[in-house]
């Protein structure tokens, strides 16, 4: 077994030279031709590189082992007629309320992760900054995380019922929009960066597992149409609440100067 | 040696904490709410432990030799040469880091084997893997784009927002004509792109290029270079499904 998950590195570690390649020689390339000087600390330099290449080895292949058949494994089991069938209902009759576990799962991983993202952290910080301290950067990281855990709630709700995915979508740019005529302007590129920073390389895989084992065991969902798109719901919700923050924390010190 | 063992150890907590909220979530549900034993548990324990080590060594090394290098370029190109050399660069680093970006790899992977099962390409080793490439080159190429995109946006001082506006529009465009199949995948490609590798050397791009140019903001210019990374994608992806079906 050992001699196995030797092997298994070897191989996946010959796919990652390739991936981290182009970065390799573009650095390489713009340090020696256009920036003409040597690379400072050569040999620490190579043996980042090393680390990167092993790291990404090990990770790719831990995800194989470990968070796509959890996320499966787990969308599986809260789908399962068994489980579903302890709360009372038949095999025909199931409704998307019957499926109140996968949404309080799907809520419970995006809230939790969230949270505990630390680019997220930077970003937040960097808000309190901005804002002159008008922005509590713990209270931006809770509401970004409520927003994540509604995002992913919502969009395993979509693949339960099946609903094409882009009507959603939509739906939340048009809410971005609105929100983006009477948000303070200084927040506004924050705010649309946030949405790509949450998600982070870890939650990733988990959520696209979820998502496909939903569309996988949910009766008359194909993970071709349905699979995708629980990823896409976390990028966009982060966007409309580190917004809705903003607008609230303006709407409080705007009550409190008229009040004076 | 010892400076250097108490970075791994920082990085190693660091990817231990990025772990721990999945952990505690999934324990609750397993033993809580389904009460039911999890499957293959030595397996699942060894991925765990390579993902965290991983992780570990993945953002160690990255800490010794990209960023350093990296954010001393962006700094460099930022404040000296010419635009085109800029914008060369930024394609470059756009494009580079995403093609690195591990859970781009991943999920690329899984969307290739699900198209084979949906009879979308032909399922054989050669044809997945060719479309997963496929869709990270798009995706790469695409944060390309939207680099040098927000890298002029910096330069010239376009308000952001019609520009994202713009980029919705676009993407509700091409949602019309896209094949059904391709949409999911496409709108997620926007969150998966950015993450471990890009973010910190885009950032490092974007507020150097804004601390370098007069009457600039860094705190306020400097950011926005993300948005556009998670917003091009989209489009570009949908376009593949288009060109493949």
């Amino acid at each position: 077994m050992i001699l196995d998950l030797f092997l298994q590195i070897l191989s996946t570690l010959k796919d990652t030279l390739l991936d981290v390649l182009p970065i390799l020689s573009i650095i390489l390339v713009f340090q020696l031709f256009i920036i003409r000087k040597p690379i400072p600390n050569v040999k620490k330099v190579g043996f980042g590189f090393f680390y990167v290449l092993l790291g990404l080895t090990l990770f790719l292949l831990g995800l194989e082992k470990a968070l796509f058949p959890i996320g499966k494994m787990m969308a599986e089991q809260l789908t399962s007629i068994n489980f579903l069938n302890s709360s009372g209902s038949l095999v025909d009759s199931l409704t998307w309320v019957d499926y109140g576990w996968v949404y309080a799962f799907a809520a419970a991983i995006g809230f939790s992760t969230t949270i505990a993202e630390p680019s997220l952290m930077s970003v937040a910080l960097k808000a309190e900054e901005v804002s002159g301290g008008a922005i509590h950067s713990t209270s931006l990281r809770i509401s970004v995380a409520i927003g994540v855990a509604i995002g992913i709630s919502l969009g395993s709700y979509r693949i339960v019922v099946g609903h094409p995915i882009h009507y959603y979508i939509i739906s939340g740019y048009i809410v971005v929009v609105i929100q983006t005529f009477f948000c303070p302007k200084l927040i506004i590129p924050l705010a649309y960066d946030s949405g790509g920073v949450t998600t982070s390389t870890v939650t990733v895989p988990l959520v696209a597992a979820l998502g496909l084992g939903l569309a996988s065991t949910i009766p008359g969902r194909s993970p071709l149409i349905d699979g995708f798109g629980l990823i896409a719901f976390a990028s966009l919700f982060p966007i409309i609440a580190v917004m809705a923050y903003a607008q609230l924390t303006q709407f409080k010190t705007h009550d409190k100067t008229k009040g004076r | 040696m010892y400076q250097q063992l108490s970075v791994f150890y920082k990085s190693f907590v660091g990817s231990f904490k990025d772990l721990l909220p999945i952990i505690l979530v999934i324990a609750f549900f397993q033993f809580v709410v389904l009460q039911q034993p999890i499957p293959n548990i030595s397996d699942i324990l060894i991925g765990l432990i390579l993902v965290v080590l991983g992780l570990t060594f993945f953002i160690y090394g990255l800490e010794m030799s990209l960023f350093p290098i990296g954010e001393s370029m962006a700094h460099a190109f930022a404040k000296k040469g010419s635009i085109g050399w800029l914008l060369t660069f930024a394609f470059c680093l756009g494009f580079g880091t995403t093609v690195a970006e591990p859970s781009l790899i991943a999920v690329a992977k899984e969307a290739a084997n699900v198209a084979a099962t949906g009879g979308i390409i032909e399922k054989s080793v050669e044809s997945q893997a060719s479309y997963a490439n496929g869709l990270r080159y798009t995706v790469a190429f695409s944060v390309g784009i939207a680099i040098v995109l927000g890298v002029l946006r910096i330069i010239r001082a376009w308000p952001i927002q019609y520009l994202i506006l713009g980029g919705y529009v676009l993407v509700v465009i091409m949602t019309m004509f896209a094949p059904e199949w391709i949409i999911g995948i496409a709108y997620d490609s926007g969150g998966v792109t950015t993450s471990t590798i890009t973010v910190p050397l885009v950032t490092a791009l974007g507020v150097g290029l804004a601390s370098s140019i007069k009457g600039r903001n860094p705190m306020i210019d400097g950011f926005g270079l993300i948005a556009f990374a998670s917003l091009t994608p989209m489009i570009f992806v949908m376009i593949y499904g288009m060109v493949l079906s």
